[in-house]
């Protein structure tokens, strides 16, 4: 009887903590029907003058001599998260922890006095977004 | 001198890191090269604007009441009478609710006193003549009066520097604060202290004020810049000018 309390304890407490890790990782399907091209988005996260990952974090198989710090490195981060998993951290990470300091690349939702030039405009286009992803899933260690 | 200061640098620069407690000059995360530029007066690409401040100063302007006067005609040698003024600016209007920082004050002053017409933000004249008060409060340390109108202008601007904006949704305090001393790309973020100004500034290749910085990194973070001379960066001016009390005044400074 013991034991089979601490079975459905057990059980329970899977089915529990594996909703809240669904709940921590949300996703996003594809935005366009095209597929990424990990070339365009390994050239587009290199690039300063768009505000790319870079600037905030490093990954050690470019050659780039000054990366940021500011985020984590995404070397492996294809070994934890899925590409649906990671669209939905570049398109708005917020959606994960509302008070990161990562800027929304798919979105224009709650931002306070955007440049005119920049207004209702995204930091990404949808096919960045996926170009970006698919350079992204190749960082697998 | 320059090796103790190198090794103070070193002493301090695993506080960079740290601590935000105790406010750090901008001048500790620069390159030693670009340090090496504002610690010799001769290079330093400013400094040129000391010296024609004090042509400005001896200039003779029309004057109000039409006796040709200048600012030495009441100031005298700026080296005796302005020394600590910029460190205690910005400060209260002493005309009106508001607070008024040194470009406001030196404008004011050639208005109704010496007849002329205000100098326009940025133009070479106003950053010669702030370059020249400036110097005069070099090693000085920043502290202003926060009595009164001065601490409600400090507080709208410290909303605004909490605030996030522009479209990658940044506030002052994001980089500033969380992160000075870690490196965005190339550059090591500072803890954006005001105590150089006017600057100059090796990505510009030119000199600039407090709220031309102030725009600059409005624009950085895609957000819509407010009016050098405007309400919101005169408060925000005031926030930083509190937030960096004791650094002592770099005028005019070099930056990266």
């Amino acid at each position: 009887m013991k034991h089979s309390l601490s079975i459905l304890l057990l059980a329970l407490a899977v089915c529990v903590s594996g909703q809240a890790l669904a709940q921590a990782t949300p996703s996003h399907p594809a935005l366009t029907g095209t597929p990424g091209d990990a070339d365009r988005g390994r050239a587009l996260i290199r690039d300063p003058s768009r505000a790319s990952c870079l600037i905030c974090h490093s990954i050690a198989a470019l050659p780039d001599r000054d990366q940021g710090e500011l985020g984590p490195p995404l070397d492996g981060v294809a070994a934890i998260y899925d590409a649906d998993e990671l669209r939905q951290r570049v398109m708005d990470a917020r959606r994960l922890s509302p008070d990161t300091i990562m800027p929304p690349y798919f979105s224009t939702e709650g931002l306070y006095r955007v440049g005119r030039e920049w207004s209702g405009t995204t930091i990404y286009s949808a096919q960045e977004v996926e170009d970006v992803v698919a350079f992204l899933v190749t960082l697998v260690e | 001198m320059k090796h103790l200061a190198a090794i103070l640098f070193l002493l301090a620069a695993p506080v960079v890191a740290q601590t935000s407690e105790q406010p750090i000059s901008g001048y500790a995360f620069m390159e030693p090269a670009t340090q090496e530029l504002q610690d010799d007066d001769f290079l330093n690409p400013a400094f040129f604007l000391v010296a024609e401040g004090m042509e400005i100063w001896n200039r003779a302007w029309p004057g109000a009441s039409g006796e040709a006067r200048s600012c030495r005609s009441c100031h005298g040698d700026p080296k005796d009478s302005m020394a600590g003024v910029a460190a205690r600016y910005p400060t209260a209007d002493p005309d009106g609710a508001g607070v008024i920082n040194l470009e406001g004050m030196l404008n004011r002053e050639i208005e109704t006193r010496l007849g002329g017409e205000a100098l326009a933000y940025e133009s070479q004249e106003l950053l010669a003549l702030t370059a020249l008060v400036g110097y005069q409060s070099r090693g000085l340390a920043m502290s202003i009066d926060a009595s009164g109108q001065v601490q409600d202008w400090a507080d709208r601007g410290e909303e605004i520097y909490t605030t996030r904006q522009g479209q990658l949704n940044l506030s002052c305090q994001n980089c500033h604060v969380d992160h000075s001393g870690e490196k965005l790309r190339g550059d090591t973020i500072s803890q954006g202290h005001i105590n150089a100004f006017p600057i100059f500034r090796l990505i510009w290749d030119e000199v600039g004020s407090r709220h031309r910085m102030f725009t600059w990194c409005m624009e950085s973070i895609r957000a819509e810049p407010f009016a050098a001379g405007s309400d919101e960066y005169l408060a925000l001016e005031t926030y930083l000018a509190l937030r960096g009390e004791g650094l002592l005044i770099e005028a005019p400074g070099v930056r990266r």
